[in-house]
C-alpha cells in the first residue's frame, strides 16, 4: 500500500519536471525560464524523492538528506544565475521596468565617484599646500 | 502496479530532461543553457536516486548526493563567472 502511494507520490513529481522542461522551451527570455527550470524541479525534486523513500523505507533516510540539501541549495543557485542575467539584461531583451538592483547599483556607483572626488579634491589640496611651502622655502634660500 | 506506476514516472522526468537539454542546445545564450544546465542537475540527481531503486543498490543514493553537491559548484561557479567576480 505504502508503495502505492509512494509510486503516486513520485510520478507527480515527474509531471513537475516534465512541465520544467516545458516551461524552459516555451518561456520567453533568460528571467522566465529561471522562473520555471528553478521553482518547478525544486518542487518536483522533492515529491520525486520523498516518493521513493516511501517506496523503499531503507532510502528514506538519504532521500530525506537530499531534499533538504536541494531546498536549501536550489534557491542560492537560482539567485546567483538572475544576478548574472542582470549584467546581460540589455542582450537578453527582457522588459524590466522595476529594476531595483540597477537603481542600487547606481546608488552605489554614484557614492562611490564622488567619494573619489572628494579624496582627489583633499590631495590636491595637500599637494598645493606642499608646492607653496617649497616655493617659499626656495624663495627665501634665493634671498 | 507501485513497479508500473514507478516506470512511468521515471519515463515522464526523462521527458522533462530531454526538453531541457534540447534547451541546452538551442538556447541563444550562455545564461540560458545555463538555467537547463540547473535544472538538468535537479532532474538528473532525482534519476540516479530512481537508478538505486530500479537496481537495488543503496550506494546510488549517495552517487546522486555527491552529484546534485558537485552540480550545485558547478552552476554557482558558472554563475559567478558570467556575473565577472570569478
Amino acid at each position: 500500500m505504502m508503495a502505492i502511494i509512494g509510486a503516486f507520490i513520485s510520478l507527480v513529481g515527474a509531471l513537475f519536471f516534465l512541465l520544467s522542461g516545458i516551461g524552459l522551451i516555451r518561456m520567453p527570455d533568460a528571467f522566465n525560464r529561471m522562473q520555471a527550470g528553478t521553482k518547478a524541479t525544486t518542487l518536483g525534486s522533492i515529491l520525486f524523492l520523498i516518493g521513493i523513500g516511501l517506496q523503499k523505507p531503507d532510502y528514506l533516510g538519504r532521500t530525506i538528506i537530499l531534499v533538504i540539501f536541494i531546498v536549501l541549495t536550489n534557491p542560492v543557485s537560482s539567485n546567483a544565475l538572475a544576478r548574472a542575467a542582470h549584467g546581460y539584461r540589455k542582450h537578453i531583451g527582457a522588459k524590466m521596468v522595476p529594476d531595483a538592483l540597477a537603481e542600487a547599483n547606481a546608488l552605489a556607483e554614484a557614492n562611490a565617484l564622488a567619494e573619489t572626488n572628494a579624496l582627489a579634491a583633499a590631495d590636491k589640496m595637500t599637494v598645493d599646500v606642499r608646492v607653496q611651502d617649497v616655493a617659499g622655502k626656495e624663495a627665501a634660500h634665493v634671498d | 502496479m507501485a513497479d508500473a506506476v514507478f516506470t512511468l514516472a521515471s519515463i515522464v522526468a526523462v521527458l522533462g530532461l530531454l526538453l531541457a537539454s534540447l534547451r541546452f542546445a538551442l538556447g541563444p545564450g550562455a545564461i540560458d543553457r545555463i538555467v537547463a544546465l540547473d535544472a538538468m542537475t535537479i532532474i538528473a540527481t532525482s534519476l540516479i536516486v530512481a537508478f538505486a531503486l530500479f537496481a537495488g543498490r543503496r550506494i546510488y543514493v549517495d552517487v546522486g548526493l555527491v552529484y546534485g553537491l558537485v552540480g550545485f559548484v558547478g552552476v554557482v561557479a558558472l554563475a559567478r563567472y558570467l556575473e565577472g567576480g570569478l
